[in-house]
């Protein structure tokens, strides 16, 4: 906990220890001296790297630890199950595979329509580890992914940091990011989704991008083009990168700092990087056709135009000639660029915004709109609480790092400061996004911590050398070999000094029992399994989910097809093996509002919209007498909303009562016959589940349930799991006529 | 005021043209490569005005490989270019190894774009 504060310290330490009364005391062993103190700098830096490496690794094991290395949630199911596709098929079959066991009858373009990086990089160690005869299973290798991933992200940060500021920092940085909660979060072994290796490609894209702005360099731009295509195939949030880039380039010539490293820098990574991008077959011409990218390609035009001004101006040695073609030429171009941009957005071949990044600068637009991006939790706007939890001591850290960036602007600390205050912006929009502000909150934070600490040990240093040379205080401002002149009216500054540095490493180390206490308790579980504490202490496990679904793939035959709500289908198709109605891709918002419908009405009409889509098994999900209380009936207004979106038949009010959702005697009519409170509460009535409380007591809500006495006609129960969690219904074919 | 402005446009292209006889030659040769690149360019987009756009991915490709030549020989151009301060220790010889690495790149990728 304190040991790695101190590195930072000593390492400060380390590089003033080359002082001039060293020298001179001990000339004759000078060289020798210097090359030792370099070596031990060295040696100091690779085991505080290695040290933070096996650090970010092992603070992501709790839940393997606790309950057993498996796929976590809901989206990771379907990574895993694409990437068990690629290894047993190969890429060919992966890159063109139509898949009919999802969206039934509908079917889905898999190929086409995901990002194949984290399923390509994951068949690549599982082929790789195969290749030196380690035959693990392709899930030990899908599990610990995004742990592998969060330890090479460190060292980037550690790079990174080192480009922006100096070494310090970059191994503050390091540390910070190996266990900032707000990067664990979507890291943590298991969580194997896209963005356990897309923020690593994130932070390498911005860190070879301004390592070729500070070099000028052609390769390492073409560096940076690769590091933007490996993002690109990994997440859709490339489009921050392909909007803060331009952005930076546009800051930097309004400032005045374009420069000839800039222009190589940008312009190659935008044309070879969006020919790279243009590879994947999701992403298809968007580079040229979609609102998103214009801003890049809009600042692409303006270099060319600034360089050719450029080459103009020092072409001709005459200013006033230069003057007037300036005014021409700036005014010309600014026309045509804006025409052109008119007329595409107005004859709509450059498409506007979609609704997932404009409801980013709109945070309204998807409440009134979309509901189906509305109702995702992690999409909701994020909680001051959210920030501390995920931040700490980050969160004050960050302004200071701020002031530090602005005294010493450069290339590089511009584009840090830009990183930061953009991704904080879109972290405040949405929760999720907090996971994209961590780099740059923990480097921006890293430069705070080792601008500091260096400050207060150099000042330290000076005060013991003065010391050592018996002189008073009032000496001290008059040697000149001093590298920090000491203040004469404050003669405490050595303690101030100690304490201060005694401040710093105790926050650090409240930093480290915070993210370690954070990691353990809220975002080590799997979801898939729930915990609870029984009576005496002891841990419960509710293995219900994986139960049902071994269920259905046991009990079933192979072309059943399984209605339920959208949030279960990867988990069904991945683990049931079978067909589903909807899944977590939500790409046909019609097909989830028929879902939603069936759910809504009453038995009769959802048999009707049943039979029509051939389902012959429904699966719900009811928290009543666990006290679970992320369940189908929770959910059940979502359901209503976007059934209603697209069919006026269904009304949100009509369900509630003074617009209040009740499930007990007090509910409406048409709430307490719609076929999801039948398919929940069937022989609920007959349960006592808490003692003292009648039968029927729903734990989840805290109260009786209204109808008891439920009939089901057209399903029977298939299964229900050992604690009521996952219920099964068989859709009952239509009785003979006679 | 538009005497003056069609003088002044005179004035500005003989500066010009009498400031640009005076570079070395292989900026030029890289000079006479850029205006050709651009030049094929605009035939491929006339060519897509007069036949339409179908196979889209080959007219982005035919496009885009010819503006990224030219965008990297004007890298090249800025590089190699003596009167560059902040380039001067960087040798010829590893910018064209960088220019021709990136054209490598590129080309592959186009000829995958292609179709």
């Amino acid at each position: 906990m304190g040991g790695k504060s101190e590195p930072a310290k000593s390492e400060s330490m380390a590089t003033t220890t080359t002082s001039p009364d060293l020298i001179n005391s001990s000339f004759f062993s000078f060289k020798s001296l210097k090359l030792k103190t370099k070596q031990q700098e060295l040696l100091l830096r690779i085991s505080i790297l290695g040290l933070v490496y096996i650090l970010a690794f092992i603070a992501r094991l709790f839940s393997v630890l606790r309950y057993e290395s498996m796929i976590h949630e809901f989206d990771p199911y379907f990574n895993y199950r694409t990437t068990l596709f690629l290894t047993e098929k190969g890429f060919y079959e992966f890159w063109n595979w139509f898949d009919s066991e999802s969206w039934y009858p509908l079917g889905r373009i898999i190929g086409g329509t995901l990002y194949p990086g984290l399923m390509v990089t994951a068949a690549l160690i599982y082929w790789a580890l195969r290749f030196l005869r380690f035959f693990v299973h392709i899930r030990e290798v899908c599990v610990l992914t995004a742990p592998f991933f969060a330890s090479n992200t460190t060292l980037v940060a550690y790079f990174f940091g080192k480009e922006i500021w100096d070494t310090g920092a970059g191994l503050v940085a390091a540390v910070l990011i190996a266990i900032c909660p707000g990067y664990i979060s979507r890291s943590v072994a298991g969580s194997y989704d896209n963005e356990a290796v897309a923020i690593f490609a994130l932070l390498l894209t911005f860190y070879l991008f301004v390592k070729a702005v500070n070099t000028g360099s052609l390769a390492w731009a073409l560096a940076s083009a690769f590091g933007y295509f490996y993002m690109v195939s990994a997440w859709g949030g490339y489009v921050f990168i392909i909007n803060l880039v331009p952005l930076y380039v546009l800051v930097l010539l309004i400032t005045g700092r374009y420069s000839m490293r800039l222009y190589i820098a940008y312009n190659c990574m935008y044309i070879l990087g969006m020919l790279l991008a243009m590879q994947i077959r999701f992403v298809g011409f968007q580079h040229v056709q979609s609102g998103e990218h214009m801003g890049a390609m809009g600042v692409f035009l303006l270099m060319q135009v600034f360089y050719f001004l450029d080459w103009v101006k020092y072409q001709l040695n005459d200013t006033k000639l230069f003057q007037t073609f300036l005014r021409i030429t700036v005014t010309s171009a600014i026309m045509v660029g804006g025409i052109a941009l008119g007329l595409g957005t107005a004859s709509g071949y450059i498409s506007p915004w979609t609704g997932r990044f404009y409801s980013l600068l709109d945070p309204t637009y998807a409440k009134d709109h979309i509901p189906i991006i509305a109702s995702v939790s992690e999409h909701q706007p994020t909680a001051w609480s959210s920030f501390m939890f995920d931040y700490h001591i980050l969160l004050f850290l960050f302004p200071a790092g701020l002031y530090f960036c602005f005294k010493r602007l450069s290339d590089a600390t511009i584009f840090i400061v830009m990183y930061g205050l953009t991704s904080l912006y879109f972290a405040g929009v949405m929760v999720r996004l907090i996971l994209v502000a961590t780099p740059a909150v923990c480097l921006i934070s890293a430069i705070a911590v080792s601008a500091t600490v260096k400050n207060l040990t150099s000042l330290l240093r000076t005060k013991q050398k003065v010391s050592q040379t018996g002189s008073t205080k009032g000496a001290g401002s008059s040697k000149a070999s001093s590298k920090v002149t000491l203040d004469q009216s404050q003669p405490f500054q050595k303690n101030g000094a100690i304490a201060l540095l005694v401040g710093v490493f105790y926050l650090l180390s409240r930093y480290a029992i915070h993210c370690t206490w954070v990691t353990s308790e809220a975002y080590s579980s799997p979801s898939i399994v729930l915990a609870a504490r029984g009576a005496h202490g002891n841990r419960i496990l509710f293995d219900d989910y994986r139960e049902a679904y071994y269920w259905l793939r046991q009990n079933t035959p192979t072309d059943a097809k399984i209605m339920s709500w959208w949030d279960y289908g990867y988990q069904i198709t991945a683990m049931g093996n079978r067909t589903v109605i909807v899944d977590n891709n939500t790409w046909n918002n019609t097909h989830i509002a028929t879902v939603g419908r069936a759910m809504s009405s009453n038995e009769d009409e959802a048999y009707e919209i049943m039979r029509s889509l051939d389902v012959n098994y429904v699966l719900v999900v009811f928290g009543g007498v666990t006290g679970y209380s992320s369940d189908d009936i929770n959910k059940f207004l979502w359901m209503v909303r976007i059934g209603g979106g697209v069919y006026p038949v269904i009304k949100e009010p009509e369900y509630l009562v003074n617009g209040e959702f009740r499930v007990d005697k007090g509910a409406s009519p048409k709430m307490l016959n719609c076929l999801m409170y039948k398919l929940c509460y069937y022989r609920f009535g007959e349960l006592t589940t808490e003692y003292g409380k009648p039968p029927g007591y729903d734990r989840a809500r805290g109260v009786e349930i209204g109808n008891k006495d439920i009939k089901l006609e057209h399903l029977e129960e298939a299964y229900t799991t050992s604690n009521w969690i996952v219920r099964i219904y068989r859709v009952k074919p239509p009785t003979n006529r006679l | 005021m538009v005497k003056s402005t069609t003088k002044d446009a005179q004035d500005l292209f003989h500066s010009l043209r009498s400031a640009y006889v005076a570079t070395p030659t292989n900026l030029k040769i890289i000079d006479l490569y850029v205006c050709f690149a651009v030049f094929t360019a605009l035939i491929q987009v006339a060519y897509m005005a007069l036949v339409g756009s179908f196979p889209f991915n080959s007219f982005l490709s035919g496009v885009l490989s010819c503006i990224g030549t030219a965008v990297l020989a004007v890298c090249l151009r800025i590089q190699v270019n003596k009167e560059n301060k902040e380039f001067k220790d960087l040798a010829p010889e590893r910018a064209f190894a960088d220019f021709v690495l990136c054209n490598l790149v590129l080309h592959l990728v186009i000829i995958n774009f292609l179709g």
